[in-house]
């Protein structure tokens, strides 16, 4: 490899066009290498760093791979039982009518021991956000089948493919949530490129705006990669993720409802 | 005409070797170490000075490792 030397002229603190958020703490991320977790994590923080509402606002950690995000997040955290984040986020955001509350939750969190609390806080039009991080599978406790799996994808106990037959079908639970009348945003996101990124970004600092407007829940779910429970490399995951997640999982607003 | 010209500083101990920056740098700049840190991972950093500063590669690093500088040149 050629020996590259930067040029000091251009690291000067008043070229620097981007920088780790202040809103992260120094602690290093525990997730694997290349999950979108981190990704997530950074552009739901810079949202509410740019928005100034640091101080305002409580987060609900889930179960999960997640469970630590109350350790990277500078910003209160509760920690909810599995599943319970939408019913603890209730229970804040009742409290403090006037704080920005969200949860953050994986889909074996929330679309499959948290279905009644999720659907409910959703029909109750509670007015919190939700963040949804899907990676089709138990991430955390070794890659076991969740509802979210694809039809065929193998997991840890779906070794030889999901076979809906007797494992049932893949969940679309933003869908089935969008066609609650609680909902008033809904829509489903990426994290594994820069554009996706960037869009994403907009997609939650609209779903966080949206609590201002005192009218009901913002969805916002985020198609993500396991590299480790998929067992492939971070940049293969990304683009099965892109061949196989996407056709089934469509990116792209659900529901836009914020003016009604 | 005006030129960017970009700078790229990598974190190396936050740096997880995860590679999803090589893709998203579209002036080919970044690979990946000969040396590990001291997690073990072979991490990121530029090879040449073709970045332009377009921030791609901060914005999916999913570990934050990656700061971006940025300054215009005029010819």
């Amino acid at each position: 490899m050629a020996e590259f030397k930067t040029n000091p002229e251009i690291l000067q603190p008043e070229n620097q066009v981007y920088k780790r958020t202040e809103l992260l703490t120094d602690k290093a991320l525990s997730y694997c290498p290349g999950c979108g977790h981190g990704t997530a994590h950074r552009i739901i923080m810079e949202s509410i760093e740019e928005m100034g509402i640091q101080s305002e606002t409580i987060g609900i950690a889930p179960v999960g791979c997640s469970v630590l995000a109350y350790e990277f997040m500078n910003i209160d955290m509760q920690q909810a039982a599995h599943g319970r984040a939408p019913a603890v986020a209730t229970g804040v955001k009742r409290l403090f009518p006037e704080k920005f509350v969200f949860t953050y939750q994986g889909d074996g969190d929330l679309a499959a021991i948290g279905t009644a609390e999720t659907i409910h806080a959703c029909n109750r039009g509670e007015n919190i956000t939700i963040f949804f991080i899907n990676n089709g599978i138990y991430g955390m406790t070794g890659g076991q089948m969740a509802p979210t799996t694809l039809a065929g994808m193998k997991s840890s106990t779906s070794p030889y493919g999901r076979d809906t037959a007797t494992m049932g079908n893949p969940l679309k639970i933003t869908e089935l949530i969008a066609n609650l009348p609680g909902t008033i945003y809904v829509t489903r996101q990426s994290v594994h490129t820069p554009a996706a990124v960037r869009k994403a970004k907009k997609a939650v600092r609209k779903a966080l705006e949206n609590q201002k407007l005192k009218k009901g829940l913002s969805f916002v779910e985020i198609v993500s990669n396991c590299n480790s429970g998929w067992k492939m490399t971070p940049r293969q995951s990304n683009d099965w993720m892109v061949e196989n997640m996407f056709p089934f999982y469509p990116m792209g607003d659900i529901k836009v409802n914020d003016d009604k | 005409m005006a030129k960017n010209k970009g700078e790229i500083v990598v974190d190396i101990e936050r740096c997880k070797g995860c590679e999803v920056c090589i893709p998203a740098c579209p002036e080919e700049v970044i690979a990946m170490a000969k040396h590990v840190n001291r997690k073990g991972y072979h991490y990121a950093m530029p090879t040449n000075d073709a970045c332009t500063g377009c921030t791609n590669c901060a914005v999916v690093c999913p570990d934050g490792a990656i700061t971006v500088y940025r300054k215009k040149f005029n010819d």
